[in-house]
């Protein structure tokens, strides 16, 4: 069992190792570990939702590559990130900018979730359900009865 | 006013099944170029082998072109290039190369067995201008108007109906311009 749980942990590591590869890495650990993070926020442009740091692809590979000649050039992480998008447009960041046309992508989810839960609020109030009755005696007497032979059925005991 | 209430679950999944409607019958990898409208990046290439002109972007004013990416690595540039032939025969619009990619000499054994639509070629073997101008793969074709501006571009090959509704159409609006 333990044997089967490392196999199966073993297997989802797998899929997020870095598709970097050694000789594209920078020498300095600390840019390294920026433009891999930067890489995670970038999207593989011929991929269908791959950030170029799991893809290896071959424009993936440039653009990592890209990535890391900035980085050594200077610029800070946004500066990275504005260059690709002028080039490639919002499309190629994994995380959309809030701005005009995503409104409703960044909005619709607390929008629902609001609206939801007033209609939720609104409907439980409005309908109270009704106080139980008691029983009349009546009821009470049909009830012990069907009670007092239920449990003299031998069957069931 | 009850029924309101009743319907408006059904209303919501209407809307969200539309919308997912729409958006699956849309092609994800047509990908918005973020130049459109913008002048092309500055550029000056070398020519490719056995060729005297390169290509620059100051090459891509005065006239509406087109601006075509492509490699002989690449199978889609094959099944266009009858088309590109055809306009460059026709004297449709000039056609500009990019020669993406392609080892030295490559391009141009290809051109040669295929014939040459281009009246300039730009040499790209690294891919620096093929990025800045955005092109995930090829063929890819910009349309470029008289002020050296990207006003279309159009992924994979084009085709003889794509030439007909979206390409010849708009070449004629921005000459008219």
């Amino acid at each position: 069992m333990r044997r089967l749980f490392a196999i199966l942990l073993g297997l989802f590591l797998a899929t997020s190792v870095l598709a970097v590869e050694p000789e594209e890495m920078l020498a300095d650990a600390a840019l390294e570990a920026r433009a891999e993070a930067l890489d995670r926020e970038l999207r593989c442009v011929v991929c269908q939702s791959q950030s170029i740091a799991e893809s290896n692809a071959d424009l993936a590979r440039e653009m990592r590559i890209v990535v890391r000649e900035r980085l050594t050039a200077g610029d800070s992480d946004k500066e990275v990130l504005a260059y690709l998008v002028a080039r490639y447009g919002d499309y190629v960041l994994l995380r959309p900018p809030m701005q005009a046309n995503t409104l409703i992508l960044w909005l619709f989810p607390a929008v629902t979730l609001i609206v939801s839960a007033a209609g939720a609020f609104i409907y439980l109030r409005r309908a109270p359900t009704p106080a139980p009755q008691p029983l009349t005696a009546e009821e009470a007497g049909a009830l012990e009865a069907l009670l007092a032979r239920e449990i003299d059925k031998p069957e069931l005991k | 006013m009850k029924n309101v209430f009743v319907l408006a679950p059904l209303a919501v999944f209407a809307a969200i099944a539309g919308a997912f409607a729409v958006g699956l019958t849309r092609d994800p990898s047509a990908i918005p170029s973020a130049l459109i409208d913008r002048p092309l990046p500055e550029f000056d290439l070398p020519p490719i082998q056995g060729f005297q002109q390169g290509l620059a972007s100051a090459d891509l004013k005065g006239e509406v072109s087109l601006l075509n990416v492509f490699g002989s690595w690449c199978v889609s540039c094959h099944i266009e290039h009858p088309v590109l032939m055809q306009l460059a025969a026709s004297g449709a619009v000039p056609i500009r190369g990019l020669n993406w990619k392609d080892k030295p000499g490559d391009g141009a054994a290809w051109l040669a067995r295929l014939g040459n639509p281009y009246d300039r070629i730009g040499d790209d073997p690294e891919g620096r201008v093929i990025f800045d101008l955005g092109v995930t793969g090829a063929p890819e074709t910009f349309v470029i108007d008289k002020e050296g501006r990207v006003r279309y571009k159009h992924t994979g090959p084009i085709t003889p109906e794509v030439w007909e509704k979206t390409l010849r159409p708009l070449i004629e609006e921005l000459r008219k311009a």
